[in-house]
């Protein structure tokens, strides 16, 4: 029988069912701050969506869309990093299995 | 009290906290709002997924039966899994199957159904709306905001799971440590019911649910888990936060070391990915649910409040959530009544959770989480059963020890003292 292929992050969450919201983020960085902190890099390795990168000039990159609404990231940023709070009623990730 | 309301009670969040809240409240003939913020009930719901389900009988007679679950689980296997090997107690048990202990859910399935009996009981369900805020009058909640909308009720129940923001903005919450929470990261992954039935040796709607300690989770706090539905896996990681930042390791690789391990391989081979997915849960309960529960107005239950007990070999919410949800309605039930919303009556709900099996398990597991903190248990202990069981079934043609010999051997090699194994142990009585 065909071992079970582990696909890429991406890949996977692209089989996930979302409601995007194309207006309006629910995460916002502070730069300034995330930078002092290095805050990014806990962020990139933490998030299982991989909704953060940290780009070559040091800023952290937010792919919103991803997001599995888990709260991780809040609970492990230092105070201020992250502004974050559920998207609007019926948007983000829609779990058919959960 | 006459003034004027649009709803009784007010319900946030429509997890199984929320919908059996709702439920029981309605059934009692009180008119209750329960506002969601997923589009579909139980679209943003998820969790491990066995579900210490007797509870529910009190709610919905003969629930296994007519909920959607999964399969009952009569199978519980333990394993202590290193890089290279792993030493399980695999206990199946016909008695768990009657009557019905524990069931696997998936909580997209379940919690649409429950949300569909709270409508049936007569409750207004309203999904796709986020509630913003408390409305605060003269120190008491008397409704929320929720978009652009003003809901007035006698009553608030904040149901909105472990971020709940509703308790940090009542002031009953603030930043969690990070030691009280685990990320949660799963995969659920179809099998063929014959393969799935073969594999994991069970058969008709029985099912088998594995918990992992050790390389699993790359010596991170915390475990794996695999529990079988009805034709597919949940399979994941539990990580507790402090010690997944310590580590350094990525979450997703934690979990996709998991689904490459060579014990788990052969177990998910030949299956597709039907969903990743990801939730925090609670890792200290008794040390979270020591707050307040209540302000004039105000019941916060399940999770939001911090009712999940990790054992270590099982993660109990679902039906901590349950139960604090009844403990909650009747007190709910005896404020309308009265019609007395202050503290005092608000506080009825703790003695309800106190007499029931929530309180009194929250205190009986009050020191499990310390006792889980001993960094051994996902590390060492697991390489020195093996090592136990290398020594006995490993024939090399040297001449034969006794097992006590071969136990203090591999307890010699190993990194632990015998002292700290005796302290493991007694910690371990005491705790669990
Ligand atoms: C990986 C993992 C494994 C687990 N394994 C198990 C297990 O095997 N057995 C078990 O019993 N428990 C397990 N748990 C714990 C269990 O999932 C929770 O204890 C349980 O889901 C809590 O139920 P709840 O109703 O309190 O909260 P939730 O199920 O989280 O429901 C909260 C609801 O509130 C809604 N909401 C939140 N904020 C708002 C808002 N502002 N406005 C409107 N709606 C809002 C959400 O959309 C959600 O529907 C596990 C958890 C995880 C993460
Ligand atoms: S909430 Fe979870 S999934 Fe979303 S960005 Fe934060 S850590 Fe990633």
């Amino acid at each position: 029988m065909a071992e079970f292929v582990i696909d890429s992050v991406p890949a996977r969450l692209a089989g996930n069912t979302y409601n995007l919201d194309e207006d309006e983020s629910h995460i916002e960085v502070d730069q300034e701050l995330a930078r002092r902190t290095g805050a990014g890099k806990l962020l990139e390795r933490i998030c299982p969506a991989h909704v953060y990168t940290v780009e070559a000039d040091g800023t952290v990159s937010v792919e919103y869309a991803a997001c599995l609404e888990c709260g991780t990231c809040l609970a492990m940023a230092p105070d201020g990093v992250l502004k974050w709070h559920y998207p609007r009623g019926s948007f983000g990730i829609m779990f058919r299995e959960g | 009290m006459s003034q004027e309301v649009d709803f009784e009670v007010i319900v946030i969040g429509g997890g199984v906290a929320g919908a059996v809240c709702a439920h029981t409240l309605a059934q009692h003939g009180r008119e209750v709002l329960l506002i969601e913020r997923g589009a579909e009930p139980g679209s943003k719901n998820l969790s491990g997924g066995v579900f210490y389900c007797r509870v529910m009988e009190q709610v919905f007679p003969g629930f296994v039966d007519v909920a959607p679950v999964e399969r009952r689980i009569t199978r519980n296997c333990v394993s202590l899994v290193n890089p290279g090997s792993h030493v399980t107690i695999d206990y199946w048990d016909k008695r768990l199957a009657e009557p019905v202990n524990a069931v696997s859910v998936l909580r997209a399935k379940l919690d649409a159904w429950l949300l569909e009996q709270c409508e049936e009981a007569g409750v207004t369900v309203m999904p796709g709306v986020r509630v913003d805020s408390l409305i605060v009058d003269g120190g008491r909640v008397v409704g929320v905001r929720a978009h652009e909308d003003e809901l007035r009720c006698h009553v608030v129940v904040a149901a909105d799971g472990v971020n709940s923001f509703i308790a940090r903005q009542a002031g009953i919450r603030t930043k969690e440590p990070m030691k009280h929470l685990a990320l949660g990261v799963k995969s659920v992954i179809g099998l063929d019911r014959t393969v799935l039935e073969d594999r994991f040796h069970v058969r008709g709607n029985e099912g088998a649910a594995y918990a992992m300690v050790g390389d699993c989770t790359q010596g991170v706090a915390g475990g794996g888990f695999l529990y079988t539905n009805d034709e597919s896996v949940s399979i994941g990681v539990v990580m507790r936060l402090d010690d997944l930042e310590k580590s350094g390791l990525s979450s997703s690789d934690i979990h996709d070391h998991l689904l490459a391990h060579p014990a788990i391989v052969p177990l998910i081979e030949g299956g597709t990915l039907l969903e990743y997915g990801c939730h925090l849960t609670i890792e200290d309960g008794p040390a979270m649910t020591s707050h307040d529960l209540t302000r004039p107005g105000l019941v916060i239950i399940g999770d939001a409040a911090g009712f999940t007990l990790n054992t270590g070999l099982t993660i109990r919410g679902m039906d901590l959530a349950a139960g604090s949800a009844l403990a909650a309605a009747e007190a709910i039930r005896r404020a309308l009544d009265a019609g007395d919303f202050t503290q005092a009556a608000m506080d009825e709900y703790r003695r309800q959770l106190d007499a029931g099996f929530v309180g009194k398990d929250m205190a009986t597991y009050s020191r499990t989480p310390a006792f889980l903190e001993r960094p051994r248990m996902y590390t060492d202990y697991g390489q020195l059963a093996a090592d136990v069981f290398h020594g006995v079934f490993n024939h090399d043609l040297t001449p034969r020890r006794r097992m006590l010999r071969v136990g203090l051997d591999a307890l010699k090699a190993s990194r632990v003292k015998l002292t700290e194994v005796m302290g493991d142990a007694l910690a371990g009585v005491r705790a669990l």
